[in-house]
């Protein structure tokens, strides 16, 4: 019964949906400020991302005549749940997850993955024309990162020889400097995420000035609001999965760690913003080329570089 | 149209148009096969809204024919009454009609950098070049005490003389502006992924822009040095020597390189008339009633050549105004622009020739249709030759 409590406790406060929405609307906010100091703006107060979620709870949900109710008012839950139980899977500070087992790494990449098919359908089964636009650029650009994502996360589970996120971490805070060989997939891996939230540049599925904003063009009220708030946990979630595999530093002291893990994800939302505020948008067959021809062959290096150093490491 | 096909509308209101405009794309994939441009959605009756007032009040409508080259529009205006009135600015105000000119060719064109950086999704540019773009309005505000419609010219002159405060003001803001200036030609000249967004984007060749009749930095991207302070000077440009700023890249990059030189060129022009403005007055007193006779007035606006027509009848009201805005005369090449070209290009396409849409759409009625005959280039050509023959004066011999 107390295990239970505890989980209970785990999934829905703490490091669960609670603590996983109000995140999302911090690094929401610190996301939005930088970029618009980034531009000479003055950006929004702290409370702007809560107050947008919370205005658009309260309007009116207008769902299109043409659209299939079903799948057009359930997809911004699913994206959100996705990303939610893919957060259980990632260590945020200490070396364990609320959930862990052997290949976790794999469900939290098809978790990963399924908040972009959401958004595909979404667009799909809205059935207006710029819907129909965004989302196949959505799953033109999911076949363009895709692979450089999958084998710049598995390079690193190479080396630490398991397919676990929280042994990954474990194994990697044990000997910290072996981080140091992953540098090349960390960086591939960044602009994959980068691809994968769909930020600028490779915004391209939801380019306001071309197809209006993509795929989530019907949605409006308490499904756009459901959908945003899946988009920023799946930030939290992209920068947690890349703090845990690329940054496993840990003190040791949990409150210590967990002050770290908040340093580490910022630190890496820099990164991302900054990426977001110094490109413009990448056509959406240049992106496919970029990562054909730049990231996936970097990627692989990274896995065959690992093999051997496996080989020579584990002797 | 096939199966693969699908039409998709950009406007008439869309978030990558400033302005009302149809768009109707039909994409196969992301390739755009066909456009269809539909533009009139605008139309305000200007022309026939000048016909009902005397001149003076005609300069409020006229100020107002474009919300970002206004003083184009009221100086190409007030040349057209003036000469047909028979009276000579004096050279003060000519200058100043000329710096304002000139300094609304910098926020005219800063403005459109940031369009055009919205357009390819480069936001930050974007806030740079509006950010610096406020403080030409600034200026502008202060000389003028208004943001776009400045109201500083009048028949005869202008209606504010330079004062010191002001003087003090433009050198301060040009030199903060041109250190500004260089950053963003540099990002052009060397930042990947905006080149790539605008290179090959939008091609229209020299011949094409001959053909299709492109006029202002459309024309210039693509190699024809056609700048009417130049080719026809008319004001103080006589007097000023300017550069004209051209570029053989025929697309939307060349012409984000010439409105970005020509801003140098303009804070140089600024400069120039800064140091060599001559004293004294700054109007002259133009009667009420205008003498009868017809006038065409050419003035070099941020977005090209704009063509006042006007026709005065010897009372206090004219007869007759046509104002061609020169986003209409690059109007008819956007289709060719389109076509063959991705969806991602389109706005970047469309934006490039800093339309205008408002400032064009005019509604023409024909009266009769049966006895209306089409003249070919050559016919018209021949036509104004021989009506001018009548009048005393050969133009055979010019060449074209």
């Amino acid at each position: 019964m107390l295990l239970f409590l505890e989980y209970i406790f785990k999934i829905f406060i703490f490091p669960g949906v609670l603590f996983l929405s109000v995140y999302s609307f911090v690094l929401e906010f610190t996301d939005r400020k930088l970029y618009a100091r980034m531009q000479s703006r003055v950006g929004p107060p702290w409370y702007q991302p809560l107050a947008d979620f919370l205005k658009l709870i309260g309007k009116n949900v207008i769902i299109p005549a043409d659209a299939n109710r079903f799948f057009f008012s359930i997809m911004p839950f699913v994206s959100l749940a996705a990303v939610t139980a893919g957060f259980m899977y990632v260590p945020l500070f200490g070396t364990s997850a609320v959930f862990s087992f052997r290949g976790d790494l794999i469900i939290v990449l098809y978790f990963l993955a399924i908040p972009p098919l959401a958004g595909f359908l979404a667009g799909w089964y809205s059935r207006g024309v710029y819907a129909t636009i965004g989302a196949t650029r959505i799953l033109t650009q999911m076949f363009a990162y895709e692979v450089p994502l999958f084998i710049s996360l598995l390079a690193p589970a190479l080396i630490a020889d398991t397919w676990s996120v929280s042994e990954i971490t474990a194994f990697y805070a044990a000997h910290p400097l072996y981080t140091l060989i992953n540098l090349p997939c960390a960086l591939t891996a960044l602009i994959a995420f980068q691809c994968k939230l769909e930020r600028a540049p490779f915004d391209s599925p939801e380019a306001e000035t071309e197809v209006v904003s993509g795929a989530l063009v019907e949605y409006s009220g308490r499904l756009l609001a459901f959908f945003n708030m899946a988009h920023s946990c799946e930030l939290v979630l992209v920068v947690s999965l890349f703090a845990a595999i690329y940054l496993p530093f840990m003190t040791g002291i949990i409150w210590l760690d967990f002050l770290l893990y908040f340093v580490k994800t910022l630190f890496i939302l820099v990164f991302l913003t900054l990426m977001r505020a110094s490109m413009a948008r990448v056509v959406i067959n240049r992106v496919i080329t970029f990562f054909w021809t730049f990231l996936s062959p970097v990627a692989l290096g990274q896995i065959i570089l690992n093999l051997l150093l496996r080989g020579v490491l584990h002797i | 149209m096939n199966d693969n096909q699908i039409v998709l509308p950009i406007g008439p209101q869309h978030p990558s148009l400033d302005e009302p405009g149809s768009f109707h794309i039909t994409l196969e994939g992301e390739k755009v096969i066909n456009a269809v441009i539909g533009v009139g959605y605008n139309h305000r009756g200007l022309e026939k809204a000048c016909e009902s007032k005397n001149y003076i009040q005609n300069l409020y409508i006229i100020e107002r024919v474009c919300g970002i080259c206004s003083h184009a529009h009221s100086t190409a205006y007030c040349m057209a009454v003036e000469e047909l009135a028979g009276v000579t600015v004096p050279p003060r105000a000519e200058y100043i009609r000329v710096i304002v000119a000139e300094l609304e060719r910098l926020h005219s064109h800063l403005l459109w950098l940031g369009v055009a950086c919205h357009e390819i999704g480069f936001d930050t540019m974007f806030m740079y070049s509006w950010r610096d773009r406020e403080k030409v309005l600034d200026v502008l505000a202060a000389f003028g005490g208004n943001r776009v419609n400045y109201g500083v010219n009048t028949l005869g002159g202008v209606r504010r003389d330079l004062d010191e405060t002001i003087l003090e003001l433009i050198v301060k803001t040009l030199d903060t502006l041109e250190e500004e200036i260089k950053l963003f030609i540099d990002i052009a000249m060397t930042e990947t992924t905006l080149i790539n967004r605008l290179k090959g984007v939008g091609k229209l060749s020299r011949e094409d822009a001959i053909h299709y009749g492109a006029v202002g930095p459309v024309a210039r991207a693509a190699g024809i040095a056609h700048d009417m302070r130049v080719y026809e000077p008319y004001g103080a440009y006589r007097e000023i020597p300017v550069n004209v700023i051209t570029d053989t890249h025929a697309d939307v990059y060349g012409r984000t390189l010439v409105r970005m030189l020509e801003t140098q060129e303009s804070i140089r022009i600024i400069r120039h008339c800064l140091k060599s403005i001559p004293d004294g007055d700054i109007t002259m007193k133009v009667p009420r009633r205008i003498p009868a006779g017809e006038v065409i007035v050419r003035v070099e606006a941020p977005r090209g050549e704009d063509v006042h027509y006007l026709r005065s009848n010897g009372t206090d009201i004219l007869d007759r105004i046509r104002v061609r805005a020169p986003t209409e005369a690059n109007w008819h090449g956007m289709k060719h622009m389109l076509e063959g070209g991705y969806l991602a290009d389109v706005p970047i396409t469309i934006a490039a020739i800093d339309p205008c849409y408002s400032c064009t759409d005019r509604a023409i009625v024909v009266r009769s249709q049966e006895n209306t005959n089409v003249m070919d280039w050559k016919q018209l050509r021949h036509m104004s030759v021989d009506y001018y023959k009548k009048q005393g004066i050969d133009f055979a011999a010019c060449k074209l």
